[in-house]
């Protein structure tokens, strides 16, 4: 060999050892510098994380009766893995099932598809699990439906039925309970990224609203997860349980069933009542509470809509219904998220101010037609003259003038339109006491705050709304051009920020710009009855483990007290209690065999309808009972629903009836809901089985108790 | 037979033994690649095979078989007096056209992977007549460089270009198929063994130019085939093609990286087992070795295929005349070309082409060939100066 070819040779080693050598350098590159992040890469591409749901625990009344349950039912479900490799992806066997099962196609497929399938804006019922879990199509088939289906697996490649546990309401007693219990869905895509500081498995479901969104911690116990192992196929090669699911807690509230299926009842009724007056009465709500301890015993919103909807698989169209104006709004909680003006409901407050700017509550008061304030007329209600009457008497038959006279006076008192330095303002101290422009703090989500026009509020509102008021004739619409309104609307600029004569005017009868939800008003009629004790409305009790153990219970929590003193109270209870007697609700409650104490309202709403008609009255009845040892405050207020008493007021006296078990006019001892008259402070032993015990609404079965127990 | 080995002056002694006069360490080596080649085999398609309900060791038995058949041709490669092969060689060269012409037959080659290498034997075997074409072209322009007309030290101009030709019908063949990567090993090689054998450098210059040129003017004219560019586009670019190659190419690098430093352990690579890189026993195999030995296992392999190397280095530089040297250095440069596009496409550092791993992969010609090359190194290396 020559020397050029040995140099040659020298020179192709050399290249060839360092092509070996540069492959071993990338090799190490890959393995062991970057090796971590590729194994991440391979275990993503192995393994798919299957979540077993938990069982969810159940929420119970305080006697033990369930009201949501972990129900066993027949779900009918689609695996994408088999359908996806049929020739025309699974059209023609969806198609069947469809048929067969009475459901829409388009729904089916929509809840069949991976969310990340679809175009944003076009998810809405979309699959949030993985391809790898069957998809649930249904979760109520018809057992012999499904049987067909599982028989003839040749039609319906992909498609099995299995037992699976969902969320399930009973409705025992006919009770929907849904503004209270909520109800359970799947996550959204904020609730994966952990929008409340929580870490939840797609696929897993969690309460959407009421309680069983604000327990849902304890609810929902934790998903068990089962990892697979997969092939380029997507074919399971090996499994492991991870973890096993750990079933939920159970929730024990302080509701019962009954009262809570009376208050539903009572509350349809009185909607209906309004409407065949010719009232629109798009809503309502009402609230039993204890007052002793702030304990809510039943919450009932009108229109109401079927938790189990959720469960069954919620079609477009009752999903848009939930929110539609058109239907109600249903999904609105009008406990405690709808606001209104409190009417003469709210009379007890001027009461109180009265008293502290020394006025005798024992005297008697002028109960004109109108009163003059500044160049405008207030009237009474129907204008009627009342003469001179005493107090108390003015608060049965509920005159508006007296109160217009006091507060006007005050407020001149006060400065009039130029404040003293340092007014009285008994009216609106009053009112805070109540702390009206707070929360009541109840343990459901997205309460509503209260508006309460005192100067802060006026000067707020004025810093807001100058510039619309001022600018009036370019900012208004052509509609709100009204030769009353471009009135108001000069007033509303040269002194908005002041609180005016009409505005302690209005104040004084609940009218006006301060509104309320009805569950503060149970609350404010609650401290009324207590002495004065203002409490946070609570309605879980006590969470339960599945075996029994209590590992939380929720104590009572004192948020204030009213500024009335005890002779005032003793005043209001009297005066009340003399508006079932003879004032404006005797003809409901004067032969009612328990005494009780209660107050009308009948709101002005101002503003138009859709179709274009004015808004009418808002119907307000808040009590408490019994007049002497009050221990429950009953509100009801139907939004649009005409009068105080006729609409709200028979409603309240029918929660009553179920409550004491008053049948006629006489007390039936063992229908009424709680022995001496004291809701349950044991808590219960939990059964999917506990039935209510017998009341009015049930007393069937009571007898029959009975007649088993005298053999 | 014993009077021609009897006429060979520098013969060592071959003693009683076949294996005498075989280099120890290169037998050694290529003896270590089959045995973890073999383990490899099985760990790619085990699992795979018994979970599809055939029979698992269905690539385990035949690709044993293939390395019986592999060294009993090495052994008989190396019987002949490498130096007689030169009588051979028009015969040995024209087998392989031959073979190149018959695959472009449609019916008679098959194709596989948008490649038609293939020819169809009774039985099920098939076998890929580009493999027999290299060893017939190293062969064939060993034979015309290293014999000399005139009295000079390099090849003269005329047997440079009969050289070209020689190699160049094979090659246009091949890229017929097309098999890119083969025409690569194979044009690599050629230039190659031009440079040992003395050739002026403008030549080997002027030969990578053209090949450069050959690349790029074939990618714009669309005389390379859409599934060829695609693989290219992936090769710079692996988010390309997510579905075709480009998949192929990430898989196999998740694939390797996921070993680390010891791998999971032979048969126990989640990654092979779910057969996600597809061609894991014949062109991805170092997959299977990337990620169930780890990187002290795979180091292993490239340190044997570089030994091999490193081995024949030696026994082209002992040669005793310079057909010997440039026989050696074709096979070298095969090896090398084919090691470095195989295990370089595996880790992302070359595109990819459909070549095995030498000694490795799974394929019966691929072994004979890798096989036969050893013969032929052992051949020289059995007939060199002591």
């Amino acid at each position: 060999m020559n020397q050029r070819s040995r140099l040659s040779l020298l020179v192709i080693q050399i290249f060839f050892a360092s092509l070996m050598v540069a492959l071993l350098g990338r090799l190490f590159y890959l393995q062991v510098a970057a090796g971590p992040i590729y194994r991440d890469a391979a275990l993503s591409i192995q393994s798919r994380d299957v979540v077993t749901p938990a069982n969810r625990g159940f929420i119970v009344d305080s006697s033990g009766v369930p009201l949501a349950l972990s129900k066993v039912a027949l779900a009918v479900t689609v695996d994408r893995t088999t359908i996806d490799k049929l020739p025309d992806k699974g059209v023609a066997v969806l198609a069947n099932l469809v048929n067969l099962l009475g459901l829409e196609y388009s729904d089916v497929w929509q809840r069949t598809r991976l969310c990340g399938e679809l175009p944003r804006g076009q998810r809405a019922g979309c699959w949030t699990g993985s391809r790898f879990q069957p998809i649930p199509i249904t979760k109520s088939a018809d057992p012999a439906i499904a049987l067909r289906i599982v028989e003839r697996s040749d039609r319906f490649p992909g498609i099995s039925a299995t037992p699976i546990a969902i969320r399930s309401y009973p409705e025992t007693l006919g009770v929907t309970g849904s503004h209270v219990l909520g109800y359970v869905g799947p996550l959204t895509e904020a609730d994966l990224a952990g929008a409340n500081g929580r870490t939840y498995f797609r696929s897993e479901s969690i309460g959407k609203a009421g309680l069983e969104i604000k327990y849902d911690e304890y609810l929902r116990g934790v998903p068990g997860i089962k990892t697979f192992i997969v092939d380029r196929k997507e074919a399971v090669t090996s499994t492991t349980q991870n973890t096993k699911p750990v079933a939920g807690k159970h929730l024990v509230t302080s509701l019962d069933v009954r009262l809570q299926a009376a208050s539903e009842k009572a509350l349809g009724e009185a909607v209906k009542r309004a409407r065949s007056m010719g009232f629109p009465a798009d809503g309502g709500a009402a609230v039993v509470m204890d007052v002793r301890n702030g304990q809510v015993l039943s919450l009932a919103s009108y229109p109401s809509f079927d938790p189990n909807a959720f469960e069954r698989g919620l079609t477009v169209k009752e999903a848009q219904a939930l929110y539609s104006e058109k239907t109600g709004v249903p999904a609105l909680n009008r406990a405690l998220q709808g606001l209104y003006a409190p009417a003469s409901t709210f009379k007890v407050v001027s009461v109180m101010a009265a008293k502290d700017a020394g006025y005798d509550l024992n005297k008697s008061y002028s109960c004109p037609a109108e009163v003059q304030v500044g160049t405008r007329a207030f009237q009474n209600f129907e204008s009627k003259a009342q003469g001179t009457i005493s107090m108390k008497k003015a608060i049965a038959i509920s005159c508006d003038t007296i109160w217009y006279q006091i507060a006007y006076d005050e407020w001149l008192r006060d400065g009039g339109l130029k404040p003293k330095s340092n007014p009285n303002d008994y009216f609106s101290k009053a009112a805070e006491s109540f702390q009206i422009s707070e929360k009541t703090g109840v343990d459901l989500p997205s309460e509503s705050t209260g508006r309460l026009v005192n100067r802060e509020w006026k000067k707020s509102w004025y810093a807001e709304n100058k510039d619309f008021y001022c600018n009036y004739k370019d900012r208004a619409t052509k509609a709100q051009q009204t030769a009353f309104l471009l009135q108001l609307a000069r007033e509303n600029c040269v002194d908005g920020d002041k609180l005016r004569g009409g505005d302690a005017v209005n104040f004084s009868i609940g009218q006006g710009d301060t509104v309320i939800t009805p569950i503060k008003l149970a609350q404010m009629y609650a401290a009324i009855a207590n002495g004065g004790t203002i409490w946070q409305p609570t309605i879980a009790k006590a969470i339960l483990t599945q075996e029994g153990k209590v590992i939380k219970q929720f104590e009572p929590k004192k948020l204030g007290q009213i500024s009335a003193d005890a002779a005032t109270i003793e005043f209001l209870h009297d005066a009340l209690h003399e508006v079932t007697l003879t004032g404006t609700s005797a003809g409901l409650f004067a032969n009612f065999p328990v005494p009780t104490a209660g107050k009308t309202g009948t709101a002005q709403v101002f503003g138009r309808n859709l179709n274009g008609s004015a808004k009418s009255d808002t119907s307000w009845y808040a009590s408490f009972a019994p007049e002497r040892n009050p221990r429950y405050a009953v509100v009801m207020m139907v939004s649009q629903g005409g009068y105080g008493a006729s609409t709200s007021g028979a409603g309240v006296r029918q929660i009553y009836e179920t409550l004491f078990g008053v049948q006629g006019n006489v007390v039936k001892p063992e229908l009424a809901l709680f022995p001496k008259g004291k809701p349950p402070i044991k808590l219960p032993r939990i059964s999917p089985a506990t039935k209510p015990a017998p009341s009015i609404l049930n007393p069937a079965k009571a007898e029959k108790k009975m007649a088993v127990a005298k053999r | 037979m014993s009077t021609f080995l009897n006429r060979n002056p520098y013969r060592r002694t071959r003693g009683n033994s076949f294996f005498a006069g075989f280099d120890p360490i290169l037998s050694a080596a290529v003896a270590g690649l089959l045995v973890i080649g073999t383990l490899l085999v099985y760990a790619a398609t085990r699992d795979w095979y018994s979970a599809n309900g055939l029979d698992p060791e269905y690539y385990l038995k035949r690709h044993v078989i293939n390395i019986v058949i592999g060294l009993a041709l090495a052994w008989g490669t190396t019987i002949i007096d490498y130096r007689l092969l030169r009588a051979y060689t028009p015969f040995i060269w024209g087998f392989g056209v031959l073979g190149l012409i018959f695959v472009l037959i449609p019916g008679v080659g098959s194709e596989v992977n948008g490649a038609k290498a293939w020819i169809r034997l009774p039985a099920g075997f098939q076998i890929q007549p580009a493999e027999i074409a290299k060893i017939s072209i190293i062969i064939g322009i060993s034979m015309l460089l290293s014999e000399r007309t005139h009295n000079s030290d390099e090849p003269s101009t005329n047997d440079i270009l009969k050289a070209l030709a020689v190699a160049a019908l094979p090659i246009l063949l091949i890229l017929r198929q097309p098999d890119m990567g083969t025409v690569f090993i194979i044009s690599a090689s050629v230039v190659t063994i031009l440079a040992v054998s003395g050739a002026p450098t403008r030549w080997i210059a002027g030969l990578i130019l053209l090949a450069i040129l050959g690349g790029v003017v074939a990618t714009k004219t669309g005389v390379i085939s859409d599934y060829q560019v695609k693989r290219l586009q992936s090769f710079v670019d692996p988010n390309a093609d997510r579905q075709g190659a480009g998949y192929q190419l990430r898989q196999a690098r998740i694939t390797v990286g996921s070993g680390g430093l010891v791998g999971t352990g032979l048969f126990n690579g989640p990654q092979t087992n779910g057969r996600f890189v597809p061609e894991q026993q014949t062109d991805f195999i170092f997959t299977v070795a990337g990620e169930e030995l780890g990187f002290l296992g795979s180091s292993v392999i490239i340190l044997l295929l570089l030994t091999i190397l490193m081995r024949a280095f030696g026994i082209a530089r002992r040669s005793t005349d310079p057909y010997g040297t440039l026989v050696c250095t074709g096979v070298i440069a095969w090896f090398a070309f084919q090691v470095f596009e195989n295990i370089g496409m595996t880790l992302g550092l070359m595109p990819m082409t459909g070549v095995p791993l030498p000694f490795l992969s799974y394929g019966g010609s691929s072994m004979f060939a890798n096989l036969i090359g050893i013969g032929l190194l052992q051949n020289v290396h059995a007939r060199q100066r002591g």
